[in-house]
Formats: C-alpha cells, structure tokens, sequence
C-alpha cells in the first residue's frame, strides 16, 4: 500500500484521467440507462463534480474543493487555468471564423450588456443587504460579474478583505448557477445557434460557467460562447474600479 | 499530429500575450481576452495553412485530442471549486449570485428574440 500511495502522489495528473474518467464513465450509463438520455451524461458529471467539490471543502477545508484530499489532487492540474484555456482554444477548431465574424455585432451588445447588467443586479441586492458605501457595493457589483473582476476591483478602489472574499463568493455561486442552469433552460430561451451561444457567453461572462453550461448542453456551441466570455472578465476588471465606481460614487 | 499541436500551443501563447498587452495598454492587471484572440489566431492558422494546400488531416488530430478533453477539464475543475466557501460566505452571495444569473436569462431571451425580428 505504501508503493501505490507514494505512485498515486507523485503521479496527481494521471490519477485525475482515471477519476474522471470513471465518473464519466459511470453517468453516461446513468444518462443512457434510467435518464433514457434527457440529461446528457456530461452535464451529470458536472453537477455531481460540484457536488464532490463540496464535499471536499467540507472534508479538506481548503480552497480547492476535492482537489485538497491528497488522492485528488491532481484534479486541480486538470482543472486548472492552464489546461481549462488550452481545451478552451482547441474548441475552436470546429467553429466556423465567417459565423463569427457574421455575430460580432450581436456579440459586442451582449458583452457590454452582460457586465451593465450583472453589476448593477448585485449593486442592487448589496444595498438590500444594508451596505451604503460606494466601495462596498462597487466591489460586490463587480463580484456579480465574475470572481476575478470582483477582487481586482476590490482591491483597485480599497474594499474591506471581508467584502472582497465576499465577492468571490458570489463570483463562484454565479459560475455554478450558469453551470447548472445552462442546459436547462437552453431550450426555453432559444440557445441552439452559433450566434445565440455568442450573445450567451457576452450576457453571462463566467468562461467556466458558460463553457460548462454549454458543453452540457451542446458542444458544438462551447466554442462561439466561449469566444465572447473571454472578454467579459476583462471589460470587468476595465470598467467597474473605474467608471462604474466613478457614476456609483457620484449618485450616493 | 504534434505539428497540429505546436499549432494549437503557438496560437495559445500568441493569444495570451497579446491579452496580455492589451490589459497592460489599458493599464489594469488582467489578461484582456487571451483566450478570444488565441481562438481567433487558430481559426486563421487554419484558415491560412489550408489555402496554401499545407494544411494536413493528421494536424487536426493533435488539436481534436484536446477538443475532445475540453469536457473531463471542466469536470475536473467543478470538483476542484472552492463550492463550500461560496456556500457559505453568506446568504448575501448565495442570492447576488444567483438572482442576476436569472435575470440575464431572461435578458438573453429578449435580445436574441429582437435580433431576429431585426
């Protein structure tokens, strides 16, 4: 037992595939046997990932979900920024450049939508939750948008460490509700094109929690959203410390 | 097939450097849409090489193997979210993370609703 802990240490990224690909493995039986294929396999995968995440946190107390347990570990290699953008690029070889190029205008309007939206949602309920200052609710409005936008402002227009962990906090419960909600309510609101997926990644910024939301939903669609969402945290992190503090700071 | 990768893996860092560049331009300390210019990068290699005729099926391999992990990836890292402290961080980010996700669906519905109709 010694030898296999000491292989299973050295070798984290490896024992990512085995983990996730037994969890794989074992929804898309579920998908296909009891599910009669309703709720794609992947999408399951997901969900239980946060699920197993949770757990994690409970057990490990640590920042990274499961990957803190020892046996784990490697599923933060696997998951991490490096691997998530590579995979996310690679998508783009089955997306179409004229499709694109065809949605840019579509894509630009929900971009700039999306952040005026999600900041002032959050703007919005941090005031109903009794904060009044303009640095406060600017950084909680910008953890609205996404959990990187959220503590760059915070630390940009000087927050309170407690309100910028809060900010990231929220950030994330953002990126598992897209998560989870995505394949959802794909069908409902009319997700099943190339240039939707464009307006959706725009309007909802998360690139985890839009990529996630759509490969669950339709994989061919994770490149077009996703070619959006990369942008979203950036406009973030431009306007919310500055303009948006600016406007928010000048209406109190 | 490594070509295709070495492809892929040009486009990426080409792309993260000139996020890079842009957030540093606009003077803030974020990558500005890396992975949007690296995507946009591989579709014009591609677009470029296939022109010239030098464009072979086996590139596509290297760059489908990493498509096709795209999905494990996300798996990996929804299980390696700090969910618990998102939980509890207080009902404040439970809701202001979860009623604007709300909001901009409906949103969504509107917007691809009028650009229809336009």
């Amino acid at each position: 037992m010694e030898e296999l802990h000491k292989i299973i240490d050295k070798n984290g990224l490896i024992v990512a595939f085995i983990l996730v690909g037994l969890l794989t493995w074992l929804t898309d039986l579920f998908s296909k046997k009891v599910l009669n294929s309703k709720i794609p396999g992947s999408a399951l995968a997901i969900f239980l990932a946060l699920v197993f995440g949770y757990l994690g946190g409970v057990f490990g107390n640590g920042e990274h979900g499961l990957a803190d347990l020892g046996l784990f570990k490697g599923l933060a290699t696997l998951g991490g920024s490096m691997f998530r953008d590579f995979a996310i690029v690679a998508t783009a070889i089955g997306a179409s450049f004229l499709l694109i190029r065809k949605s840019g205008l579509l894509g630009l309007i929900s971009l700039v939508l999306g952040v005026v939206v999600f900041f002032l949602a959050g703007v919005v309920l941090a005031w109903a939750w009794g904060y009044r200052d303009a640095v406060s609710l600017c950084t909680i409005g910008a953890g609205a948008c996404t959990y990187i936008v959220g503590p760059v402002t915070g630390g940009a227009i000087g927050a309170s460490s407690e309100v910028i962990a809060l900010s990231i906090g929220t950030g994330v419960v953002k990126t598992i509700t897209v998560t989870i909600l995505t394949p959802i309510l794909a069908k409902k609101i009319g997700l099943n094109n190339p240039s939707a997926a464009m307006a959706f990644g725009g309007i909802m910024g998360t690139s985890s929690g839009v990529a996630a939301g759509l490969a669950a939903t339709d994989p061919k669609l994770v490149p077009y959203g996703a070619v959006t969402a990369t942008f979203y945290t950036g406009l973030g992190c431009l306007v919310c410390p500055s303009l948006f503090y600016l406007l928010l700071d000048w209406v109190l | 097939m490594i070509q295709g990768l070495a492809i892929l893996s040009a486009s990426f860092i080409l792309g993260m450097w000139t996020g890079e560049l842009l957030g540093t331009l606009l003077g803030i300390k974020a990558n500005v849409g890396g992975v949007g210019f690296a995507m946009i990068f591989l579709i014009l290699a591609k677009e470029f090489l296939t022109r010239k005729g030098w464009w072979k099926s086996e590139f596509e391999f290297g760059i489908e193997f990493w498509n096709k992990l795209y999905i494990p990836v996300v798996i990996a890292m929804a299980a390696s979210l700090n969910v618990k402290a998102a939980i509890s961080s207080g009902t404040l980010a439970i809701f202001a993370g979860i009623l604007p996700v709300l909001l901009a669906f409906c949103v969504f519905h509107y917007l691809v609703k009028s650009f229809k109709a336009a």
